[in-house]
């Protein structure tokens, strides 16, 4: 199985705080990789330099086929990303979201109408897609971002706390959306503070202080650390030292 | 007889096209921990602002101890605390200058009520002179909560203290609130994680602007109409699957490694539902009986349509 994420001794400092101490990893076409930790714990760093935002201080990472150091720009347009604030543009229609993402990811003109006409089926959007996008309900939001971030067809989409906020029953239905996409090949790397979540991927990292402290499947965790729930192994983890300042 | 610290009475609020709130009514006793529970958009900041007097509403009305919210302005102020969901402090002052800017701004000082937030102001001590914009999201958010305390308000309210915090820290936070419960003040909450009802004393249900039940978190399980079972299998897709087209299911949703199955009808048996599962040919299947959580019965709430 071809290898999308592929991590070495990726380091981050900030002047003397290493704020990620030489993580190494790797993760297959079509897998959901939960990746958690504490507030603080280096996450949201790891996350910038696989995204392409930020180079590492030492270390390696290639995502997508490119290395994230030397090809940065290729990474960015190769990887769909999507926040918890969903980065939509409240004042555009659904409609002109779709054709701005599609712009900014250099997609022809039949590529996104192919594209938008996808979307729109999928989600029955028929009726609202002339709406501006902060009149329609949030977990419609959730799912259209969702859709942007994977607009270019990316092998790897990052999704940083994609579910925060949103009742329930649309978080579930969010998650019947990511298996989708796995299912069709793309690689899920997702944030939760959600512990059932955690439990829904094929493996899981939980960083503290910088490092990956536990790395593997949901139940592999569970059975190394003798609990019953991925909320109990996180509980015995995730309270590091660096992340109480 | 507890006397009404918080009390709401058909509130309602438009934004536009959204109806924020629907006919809220809410009594918060003195000396309870009362959690607002609901997702994004349920109105749970619309109902905070207009209890700490920076809305107001379109119709009906709320008093806090007695004094009415359109009314008495100034009166609430001085005797709550309230913590906004963003963070509200000044980034480019110290800790300790932020707290007693706080301090002055509500005639008291530091001192005078330090017993109050000693046990959290405690852990923030050693970076007191840190510009407060520098701390780290739960240093800061201990900070806002000291500032928020410092005048010993009688009514506390805050609105989704632990958004976006990590599962360890939600439960250091929710400590604290007991603790500061037991020093008497009375407690108004929101929060969107449904685990976190379990820690308060009483709680209301809030989607789409309506309470959907307002009662102590065991007796609103216990709304639950069905029996309830827990089952696992490594086939978790064919699992759902095969089980969402059984008629008799009424009720299926993932939680964690399990799938939460109910029927509406009464006289489903284990062994009834073990010969189907093999009939999908799911032989793996664990299968358990187990209470309600308060995430199942929001969702028995929110998909029966059960407001008020």
């Amino acid at each position: 199985m071809e290898t999308v994420v592929k991590v070495n001794q990726l380091t981050k400092k900030f002047g003397s705080f290493i704020a990620t101490n030489a993580i190494s990893f790797e993760v297959k076409k079509g897998e959901i990789f939960g990746f958690l930790g504490a507030n603080g714990a280096g996450k949201t760093t790891a996350m910038r330099m696989l995204s392409g935002l930020l180079t590492p201080s030492s270390g390696q990472a290639s995502v997508a086929g490119f290395d994230v150091s030397t090809q940065a720009e290729l990474v960015k347009q190769n990887i769909g990303y999507m926040s918890q604030k969903f980065s939509l543009y409240e004042d555009l229609t659904i409609q002109e979201n779709i054709d701005f993402y599609g712009g900014v990811y250099g997609l022809s003109r039949q590529e996104k109408k192919d594209r938008s006409n996808d979307i729109v089926s999928k989600f029955q959007l028929e009726t609202v897609i002339h709406k501006l996008v902060r009149t329609i309900p949030l977990g419609w939001k959730q799912k259209l971002a969702f859709a942007l971030a994977l607009i270019h067809k990316p092998k790897v989409v990052f999704l940083d706390e994609p579910t925060g906020g949103v009742d329930p029953i649309t978080r579930r239905q969010f998650w019947d959306l990511i298996y989708e996409a796995a299912h069709d090949g793309v690689t899920i790397f997702i944030t939760t503070h959600y512990m059932d979540e955690a439990e829904y991927c094929d493996r899981v990292s939980i960083m503290v202080d910088g490092l990956i402290k536990a790395l593997g499947t949901p139940s592999e965790l569970k059975t190394s650390f003798q609990v019953d729930s991925m909320d109990a192994v996180f509980q015995l983890l995730a309270r590091g030292t660096a992340n109480k300042i | 007889m507890k006397n009404t610290a918080i009390h709401i009475e058909s509130l309602s609020k438009r934004y536009k096209e959204v109806q924020a709130l629907d006919q809220v009514s809410i009594q918060v006793e003195e000396g309870e921990l009362f959690g607002l529970i609901g997702p994004d958009g349920a109105g749970k900041t619309t109902l905070i602002k207009i209890l700490v007097t920076l809305f107001s509403a379109d119709k009906g009305n709320a008093r806090i101890l007695g004094m009415d919210t359109n009314d008495s302005k100034a009166s609430i102020r001085k005797i709550i605390g309230y913590m906004p969901g963003r963070f509200s402090l000044y980034p480019d002052l110290s800790v300790e200058e932020n707290l007693s800017f706080f301090a002055r701004a509500f005639d008291t000082t530091i001192a005078e009520n330090y017993s109050l937030i000693q046990s959290i102001y405690d852990q923030l001590k050693p970076f007191k002179d840190r510009k407060s914009g520098a701390l780290s999201g739960g240093m800061k958010q201990k900070l806002a909560l000291c500032c928020a305390l410092i005048h010993r308000p009688k009514v506390l309210i805050l609105d989704e203290p632990t958004t976006g915090v990590d599962a360890v820290s939600r439960k250091e936070f929710w400590q604290m609130l007991h603790e500061i419960k037991s020093q008497g003040i009375t407690i108004l909450v929101s929060t969107p994680y449904m685990d976190e009802a379990n820690l308060c004393d009483r709680i209301a249900f809030l989607q789409g602007g309506k309470i959907l039940s307002i009662d102590t978190p065991s007796n609103i399980t216990g709304q639950f109409p069905w029996q309830l079972f827990a089952i696992k299998s490594q086939k978790k897709y064919e699992l759902t699957e095969w089980l969402r087209a059984w008629e008799k299911v009424s009720y299926c949703y993932a939680f964690g490694e399990y799938l939460h199955v109910a029927f509406s009808d009464y006289d489903i048996q284990m062994k009834e539902l073990k010969e189907y599962l093999l009939a999908g040919s799911i032989s793996d299947a664990e299968i358990i009986t187990i209470p309600p959580t308060i995430e199942d019965t929001f969702i028995y709430l929110m998909e029966n349509g059960n407001s008020r």
